[in-house]
């Protein structure tokens, strides 16, 4: 798995997902559970009733100070001014050439702003931050120091409504409250990368334990279990959301990538904010797009995709749906390409049909409120 | 089936040789490192195969994996329930998940194999 000699971390609930019985594997440089009781039952789990996620493998870094709002400005994608305290918006990194650095998370708190990123991608992105940083801007890393539980599925908020500090049916979506749980400080945000109604809770680590048991504790009646990366990346490609390092990355901009909507190009410079211009302008070569398999087939990445027979595009994504049950992907084509294609799958085209994202739609996220 | 007449192979299949007729399917420990088993292209009937050949491919949600065949000979029945309920691999890997069944040309390739005690301490290593 590399020649990399820094030793392999755990995160703050090593421990349960062990006692849990968890196939553990190394994922940026984290232990983390993959599976516990089976990626299709725990992605069934969260589509039905809730599910419980350790992401504390994920990067948290606050950014204060007099200059904060118009440093994250000038290295994102979206408009970080319209952010209130207690708002949270979906956003980008790119570098000068519109290549994506990461996709992440902007909180607006209290008293900083709260950039959460992809453990993959946590060294590559506090190095950039940090060499962008200005003196009016005051840059720290609490990563390690930030535990972060995913609750998900259309019975989270019934499960988490006792145990959180605060009337949770009123936090909106990609809201934010700085509360308690348990009476310990707590970050709580309507957010998650399922589709389901769910919160994500940022909270010290000696304390991820505690809270981990709570939610488990008091969902036990509605049938709550936990749920590991495998059945992460089922849900989110059945929402069709990216995945660093599959759908995006350095080599792809927002415009291919169909995250213009994140993209506020008239809110000023930023980092990239020309060459995606440039790119929108000209249009793409090739956009991102998502395919159902017809019949049998699971597309992976990296498998080519055919177009009029032809290897015109890659799978960047790919799986089995088990809401839908059949092969799904995410793939670039050639742009304007519409309707059927195929995936070449160990020397087969199999056909597909491209599709309107999301592929699953019955999905409890509140995202019309 | 008794364990003792079951035979093994390094990548996980197992073997259950009845005459000049072998079984063939995926351990336990395969079936629980594959994950949820989704597909099993089954190979046709009839099909002459060499041992060391890819048989098929068993698709679990996160992987593909190959199954291989340590036997030479031709492929004389394939485990139809597997198109609707390849799960079954899963439940129950060394009964009703078998794949399929192979006619032997060379039944001295079963002495390359290992027996229940042997790969038993491969597995737990």
């Amino acid at each position: 798995m590399g020649a990399d000699t820094a030793a392999v971390r755990k995160t703050p609930l090593h421990d349960v997902h062990v006692a849990l019985g968890a196939r553990l594997v190394e994922f940026a440089g984290f232990t983390m559970p993959i599976t516990y009781d089976g990626i299709v039952a725990e992605h069934t789990r969260v589509r039905q009733s809730v599910g419980l996620f350790d992401v504390s493998h994920m990067g948290e870094i606050h950014v204060r100070g007099d200059g904060a709002m118009g440093f994250i400005e000038s290295i994102t994608t979206n408009r970080a001014a319209a952010l209130e305290p207690g708002f949270v918006q979906y956003s980008a990194m790119c570098y000068e050439d519109g290549g994506f650095i990461d996709d992440l998370l902007v909180y607006r708190l209290c008293d900083s702003y709260m950039l959460v990123v992809n453990a993959a991608n946590h060294d590559k992105d506090t190095d950039w931050i940090r060499a962008h940083a200005g003196v009016d801007v005051e840059i720290d890393d609490a990563s390690d120091r930030t535990a972060l539980i995913a609750v998900q599925g259309p019975r989270a908020e019934a499960v988490a409504g006792g145990l959180v500090a605060g009337d949770l049916s009123s936090l909106g979506y990609y809201r934010s409250i700085e509360t308690t749980v348990l009476g310990r400080n707590a970050v709580v945000s309507r957010t998650g990368y399922t589709g389901e109604d769910g919160f994500e809770i940022y909270c010290e680590p000696d304390f991820a334990r505690d809270v981990w048991e709570a939610f488990a504790n008091a969902g036990r009646p509605v049938g709550i279990g936990p749920a590991g990366l495998g059945a992460r990346d089922t849900l989110r490609l059945e929402m069709g959301y990216a995945l660093y390092g599959n759908d995006i990355d350095e080599t792809r901009n927002p415009v291919e990538a169909n995250l213009m909507w994140i993209t506020r190009l008239k809110k000023g410079d930023f980092a990239g904010r020309d060459a995606i211009a440039a790119a929108k302008e000209a249009g793409p070569p090739s956009k991102l797009v998502g395919f159902e398999i017809e019949g049998r087939g699971i597309p992976r990445h990296g498998y080519p995709i055919l177009v009029g027979g032809e290897p015109r595009g890659e799978v960047t994504s790919g799986t089995f749906s088990p809401s839908l049950q059949k092969g799904i992907g995410m793939g670039y084509v050639p742009a304007g390409t519409a309707g059927e294609i195929g995936v070449e799958i160990r020397g087969a085209a199999v056909p597909a049909r491209i599709v309107e994202l999301p592929f699953y739609k019955d999905g409890s996220v509140r995202n019309s409120r | 089936m008794a364990e003792s007449t079951l035979l093994f192979t390094k990548s996980h299949e197992w073997v259950s040789a009845d005459g000049d007729v072998a079984t063939i399917g995926v351990s336990d420990y395969a079936q629980n490192e594959l994950g949820d088993i989704v597909f099993v292209e089954l190979p046709e009937v009839g099909k002459s195969v060499s041992a060391g050949d890819v048989l098929t491919s068993i698709e679990s949600v996160k992987s593909v994996s190959e199954l291989y065949t340590p036997l030479t000979g031709e492929i004389v029945e394939v485990n139809t329930s597997l198109d609707d309920a390849p799960e079954t691999i899963n439940t129950d890997p060394m009964g009703d998940g078998w794949i399929l069944r192979i006619k032997m040309s060379d039944p001295s390739e079963l002495d390359d194999l290992m027996d229940s005690d042997a790969y038993a301490s491969l597995t737990k290593g």
